[in-house]
């Protein structure tokens, strides 16, 4: 029996110092908080992260030149790419046995469509070359410079070797450079001409619109959530559903409504024509532009808006109105320079929620947007689905993460991740 | 505002009344869109807009053609079939890992807490075109891409972040000393979990589950991207109707996805209010 005069450590009943026994117990508690975790965890990891990842790895990946031509590869490592002339003998006997052999495994394409990137063109060398290689004896039909360039021009064309002097490596920068508009050759990093500069454009029309659209989402979304939080109980809850039903309906039947509504022959301009302030011969264009994915994304977006500005607008005490309006404060500055300031929160919370939803909306600016209404996303499925150059669209999709995680960092410091709301 | 005061100005009068007209206004914005596909999607012609006849309120220009063509079309049917295998199973993963990970997460001693939610709610977060690529690329390497179960597997990451976030904020009010005092009683830690906790915390699963549910009924990025044909649910079948040719059915589908939204909607919001009536948090 441990007594309270007793010197030395309190002891748990067990004999054990208490002070060690709690941390037992407190290490006990988090193991098994863990252990909890523990499996959504590696779910995550292996369904999500890991392929997110794997994308982002796409971006830098270069491993297909050495991987199809390794001998070429180690033989231009002594050519100097400022010098004015063609690699040596040994650089062409190198390629014509890897190209032999990429010909046979038929990865010579592959390669091909790689450097078919940075120097349009270089395809055709490769693929009109890599049929006839086949047929080769490429251990003593020399010599293979004459050969291959009798065999297609395209190799007596510095250019193709200074491509792949700078494609050599196992990583490159060249998939980022070409998402942001520059190029990677063989002098160094440069700007692309002004009629080639699509990426940029389109990152900053992104960006753009995505700002009004936020910006939309504020003004609507501001007195709606006003009302909301002002209102008995009873009403407010009657009119929040008529938020939360757009938040609950599918995606594609909002913007497939929009796309009948805002048509030239839709709903809109029907009404427009029968009001009159249209004329029936020259119907509004709302539709397959920037407007149309405007109208649209700001409707999709803003039952994410008003939620967060509703739930910090309900703990602002409508006494501090009172209070200012008896100060002497008119109805503008008692809203103004009391009131305002004290919703900033739920407008940030809001703001960054859209923002960040917008950026990488792909669904909607595809089917209302048009050519001239289409987002960085649209771009990147391009790239994965139709183009197939990976790289790329893995490079523009890095960029417009890296966008979306800093945001996703600040919205955590600002608001916390845990104090999403979702009605 | 609740209450225009007997004393309130002119000014103030008319401010209260055009204030109200504002705001009713972008209630109308919210919800006309989605309410005036339903009259469309009767419409006896194939038009998408209200014929003559619809306006003169004839029964002529009603009909429910375009629901026949929805039943009768295999691609639509099979399409809807298989969004409902996938869903349902999408759902019980994200549930089951979800709810686990909840109570872990609102113990109150968890290490790298903040991280470890970051993480959890990234698939909220991360623009979905990138999940899809990278899904795209991981599940074909270890072959689940164009499978059911990969896509099962990526709709139930999607659903995740939408579980934990229901379930930790059911969680928040629930009395630590009900799961003591039945552990003081003798319950192990399973039947504590589905004696005491489960049922009540079950409101909030319920909505969680609701709400991964309709995120994979609705999903249409990943699937293009991790599906083949096999796996064509409706919202891709609707994707590529309103892409191509743009057929009339999509009215008629729009409406019953309208339907199921508002009957979950009804569910979810019953739900909140019998949870915080039974946490006493409701004013009423």
């Amino acid at each position: 029996m441990s007594d309270t005069t007793q010197n030395g450590p309190v002891l748990a009943a067990d004999g054990t110092p208490l002070k060690r026994s709690l941390a037992k117990a407190l290490r006990m508690q988090k193991i098994r908080a863990l252990m909890l975790i523990a499996p959504l965890l590696l779910f995550i990891l292996v369904t999500f992260i890991l392929p997110v990842g794997d994308m982002l790895f796409r971006s830098v990946d270069n491993r297909i030149v050495q991987e199809v031509l390794p001998t070429t590869v180690s033989a231009l490592e002594t050519w100097d790419p400022a010098s004015s002339e063609l690699p040596g003998e040994a650089v062409f006997a190198a390629l014509a046995v890897d190209m032999k052999a990429a010909a046979e495994a038929k990865v010579h394409t592959k390669v091909a469509k790689r450097l078919n990137y940075e120097n349009p063109g270089l395809s055709s060398v490769f693929r009109k070359s890599g049929r006839k290689i086949k047929k080769w004896d490429v251990e003593n039909e020399g010599p293979y410079k004459e050969r291959l360039i009798e065999l297609n021009d395209g190799w007596a064309d510095i250019e193709l070797w200074r491509t792949l002097k700078t494609y050599s490596g196992k990583r490159t920068m060249g998939y980022f450079l070409n998402a942001v508009d520059m190029k990677l050759g063989a002098e160094g990093v440069t700007v692309r001409p002004e009629d080639e500069r699509i990426y940029n454009t389109m990152l900053i029309r992104t960006m753009r619109m995505s700002l009004i659209i936020t910006f939309s989402c504020i003004m609507l979304g501001y007195p709606v959530a006003w009302l909301l939080a002002n209102l008995s109980t009873r009403s407010a809850n009657m009119l929040m559903i008529l938020v939360l039903l757009p938040f609950w309906t599918s995606l594609l039947v909002r913007t497939s409504s929009w796309k009948i509504l805002l048509q030239q022959q839709g709903v809109i301009n029907d009404v427009l024509v029968w009001i009159g302030i249209v004329g029936d011969d020259n119907r509004l264009v709302l539709i397959n532009n920037e407007l149309g994915t405007i109208i649209a994304m700001t409707h999709i977006l803003l039952p994410f808006m008003i939620l967060p500005m509703y739930s910090v607008m309900q703990t602002i005490q409508p006494t501090y109105l009172r209070a200012a309006k008896s100060l002497g404060a008119t109805n503008w500055t008692a809203f103004w320079r009391v009131y305002f300031p004290q919703s900033v929160p739920g407008i940030g919370a809001g703001s960054i929620l859209v923002f960040i939803l917008a950026v990488g909306y792909y669904i909607t600016p595809a089917l209302v947007g048009g050519t001239k209404g289409t987002f960085i996303s649209n771009l990147i499925a391009y790239h994965i689905s139709t183009s197939g150059n990976w790289g790329l669209g893995a490079a523009l999709g890095a960029i417009l993460l890296a966008v979306v995680l800093v945001l996703y960092w600040v919205y955590d410091k600002i608001v916390g991740i845990d104090n999403v709301k979702l009605g | 505002m609740s209450a225009l005061p007997p004393y309130a100005t002119t000014g103030q009068r008319v401010w209260f009344y055009s204030f109200r007209v504002i705001c009713g206004l972008i209630f109308f914005f919210l919800i006309a869109p989605i309410v005036v596909i339903i009259p469309l999607s009767f419409n006896a012609q194939d038009f998408f807009t209200f014929t003559p006849e619809m306006l003169r309120l004839d029964p002529e220009g009603f009909s429910l053609k375009h629901y026949r063509d929805f039943f009768n079309n295999d691609s639509w049917q099979s399409s809807m079939w298989n969004s409902l295998k996938i869903a349902p199973m999408a759902t019980i993963v994200s549930v089951t890992f979800g709810t686990l990970a909840a109570i872990g997460l609102s113990q109150p001693h968890v290490p790298f807490r903040r991280a470890i939610m970051a993480i959890l709610i990234s698939p909220m977060i991360v623009p979905l075109i990138i999940s899809a690529a990278g899904m795209y690329f991981f599940y074909s390497r270890i072959g689940l891409q164009g499978t059911y179960f990969g896509v099962v597997l990526a709709h139930a990451a999607l659903g995740i972040p939408f579980v934990i976030i229901t379930v930790t904020a059911t969680l928040v009010g629930f009395d630590r000393s009900l799961t003591r005092a039945a552990a003081n009683m003798g319950a192990d830690p399973v039947t504590t979990f589905f004696r005491i906790q489960m049922p009540l915390i079950l409101p909030g699963v319920i909505s969680g589950g609701l709400f991964a549910f309709i995120t994979s009924f609705d999903e249409v990025v990943v699937v293009l991207f991790v599906g083949s044909a096999g796996q064509k649910t409706l919202p891709w079948q609707m994707f590529i109707g309103l892409r191509e040719q743009i057929s009339p059915t999509i009215l008629a589908v729009a409406t019953l996805l309208v339907a199921i939204s508002i009957m979950l909607l009804a569910t979810v919001e019953m739900l909140r209010r019998r949870s915080e009536r039974l946490r006493g948090m409701s004013p009423s």
